[in-house]
């Protein structure tokens, strides 16, 4: 009984990851309605960005992430306005689009396995506090599930705010519903969609380091796995919906950790794949979506 | 204070509009009438920016709206209500009609917009909290016209505004677009419904396969034969 606890924390745990990460899939499908298959290579540029900042640049935990959340803002900008605003303009078939975000994933994994960059090799990633461990409950709770559990609540009060709260917010909402007529409100929804991918890449780099300091080794292809998986939550929590992508975000980090902790942990990266395709088949919508569901 | 010349749209092999000119003047409500698929919302959609012509020239008071993105074409105060009234449906009909005053961050201001709204269409006070998509089509329209009226305009662009409602309802938004243009605002009023755009406008245009084919005052074109026979229904 204890051990299933114990595994229900460490479920927790992923699932936080995962809604960090799923998060951008899911606003940017909203809001231009591409899967950005890119998005997980960003959620390993966070990783090393914080990385860098940790060991080189000696910030402390926090400054760390925040740095990281920058950088990935930044960069994820840049590749919007050079990789998809250009075919956006020219209303290029959807296809056109993802396609072009699967290059894009090529890309920064290949660029930054080069030695100048961050080079092919594993790297041990830092702990830049100290690990206590607490006793409740008869559990194990440790500072880096602590730390995990209040940074992703605390970032997803603060999306959920400026989503639901702010004029920010209202301007996303009513572009990912009707972008010509967001246009004739005034809504600059070029900028919109920018701030967009931002708010993605932000969370996608804070659980970069939060994914560094739970599991803590990174290389460059480190995204590809957990960007799929928190890939296959959002399309479980009906792409395109806040809430859905983080509860399908934990519903999948439970069931991959309790796939390998009760079955056998060589079904923990098929599970989730399974799950995507129950869904396509049975519920393409997702658990919360309305409308058409996810077309490629 | 809108002067269109020669104007030129085309989707793709589909000419659109070919050598439409036309002008509203300050203080105005000028009727665009045409069949479907003459080229009437296609021309409002290229004087809000939505669309860019081929060739062709619009200005607002000497301001070259071709060059302008949509939204610095609002920011002008020209405001374009969308044919089938185009609600924000996941979002509140508050929030509708705060976005219409996207620019405003003065909360004073916004609260004066609103029950400058209300006064015209009480309805929408009611239904304030209520997400926008669970309206009848009435208050639809009057959201959308709402909507705009939040930003104040200088230039109204009115497209299909009696759309699908019943004669009462007609009437009630015809009276209101009366009204706004009696307040100063400029009105470019497009319309199947012709016998009723011409009975609030000053002066109308007729468009016929992307080409204007007469204009005038709208008591002359009321007693023009051919618009009798074709638009008014008139044996
Ligand atoms: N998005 C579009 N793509 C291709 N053709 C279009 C599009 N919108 C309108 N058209 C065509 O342009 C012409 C004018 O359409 P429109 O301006 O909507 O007419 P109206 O508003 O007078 O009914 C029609 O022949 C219509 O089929
Ligand atoms: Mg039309």
């Amino acid at each position: 009984m204890e051990y299933f606890f114990q595994q229900l924390l460490n479920g927790f745990q992923l699932g936080s990851v995962y809604a960090l990460i799923s998060l951008g899939y899911t606003m940017i499908y909203g809001i231009i309605r591409l899967i950005n298959f890119a998005h997980g290579d960003i959620f390993m540029l966070g990783a090393y960005f914080g990385f860098y900042a940790i060991t080189r640049l000696k910030f402390n935990f926090f400054s760390a992430i925040i740095f990281s959340m920058v950088l990935c803002m930044i960069i994820n900008v840049i590749i919007e306005k050079i990789a998809y605003a250009p075919l956006r303009k020219k209303n290029v078939p959807r296809i056109n689009l993802l396609i072009t975000a699967i290059g894009v994933s090529f890309f920064l994994e290949n660029f930054t396995s080069l030695k100048i960059i961050f080079g092919p090799d594993y790297q041990p990633y830092p702990r830049p506090f100290k690990i206590i461990t607490f006793d409740f409950l008869g559990l194990t709770i440790s500072s880096i599930q602590i730390i995990v559990f209040l940074i992703t609540l605390v970032l997803l009060l603060i999306l959920d705010y400026l989503i639901k709260r702010t004029k920010i917010g209202l301007a996303m909402r009513a572009v990912s519903y009707d972008k010509d007529t967001a246009f004739l409100m005034g809504i600059n929804v070029d900028r919109i969609i920018s701030l967009t991918f931002a708010l993605g890449a932000a969370l996608a780099g804070a659980a970069g380091v939060l994914y560094g300091i739970c599991y803590p080794q990174i290389y460059p292809y480190m995204g590809v796995m957990p960007g799929l998986k928190a890939f296959v939550a959002a399309v479980l929590g009906g792409i395109g919906v806040i809430s859905g992508a983080v509860l399908g975000s934990y519903i999948i980090g439970m069931v991959e950790v309790f796939t390998a902790a009760f079955v056998s942990s060589t079904f923990r990266d098929a599970i989730a794949f399974a799950i995507l395709i129950i869904v396509l088949l049975t519920r393409p919508q997702g658990l919360f979506g309305k409308e058409e569901g996810i077309k490629l | 204070m809108l002067f269109i010349e020669n104007l030129f749209v085309n989707y793709g092999m589909i000419k659109a509009l070919q050598g439409v000119s036309l002008v509203v003047k300050e203080k105005e409500i000028v009727a665009l009438i045409g069949n479907n698929g003459a080229g009437k919302t296609t021309t409002l959609k290229t004087i809000s920016g939505l669309i860019k012509p081929t060739s062709g020239k619009i200005y607002f008071k000497d301001i070259d709206l071709i060059k302008l993105s949509p939204c610095q074409i609002t920011k002008l105060g020209i405001i374009h209500v969308p044919e089938g009234r185009k609600p924000f449906a996941n979002l509140s009909v508050y929030e509708n009609l705060r976005l219409g005053a996207y620019f405003v961050n003065k909360k004073s201001e916004i609260e004066e917009r609103l029950s400058f709204v209300f006064k015209i269409f009480p309805r929408l006070k009611e239904r304030l909290k209520q997400p926008a998509g669970t309206l009848s089509g009435g208050e639809l329209q009057m959201l959308a016209i709402g909507r705009g009226l939040m930003a104040k305009p200088n230039l109204l662009l009115l497209d299909e505004p009696s759309m699908g409602l019943s004669p009462i309802l007609v009437e009630e938004i015809f009276s209101v677009i009366k009204n706004i243009n009696e307040e100063g605002t400029a009105i470019l009023l497009i319309e199947q419904n012709a016998a009723k755009a011409l009975s609030v406008a000053h002066r109308a245009y007729v468009l016929e396969t992307g080409k204007i084919m007469l204009e005038g005052k709208a008591e002359e074109l009321i007693n023009n034969e051919n618009v009798k026979n074709i638009y008014l229904g008139v044996k």
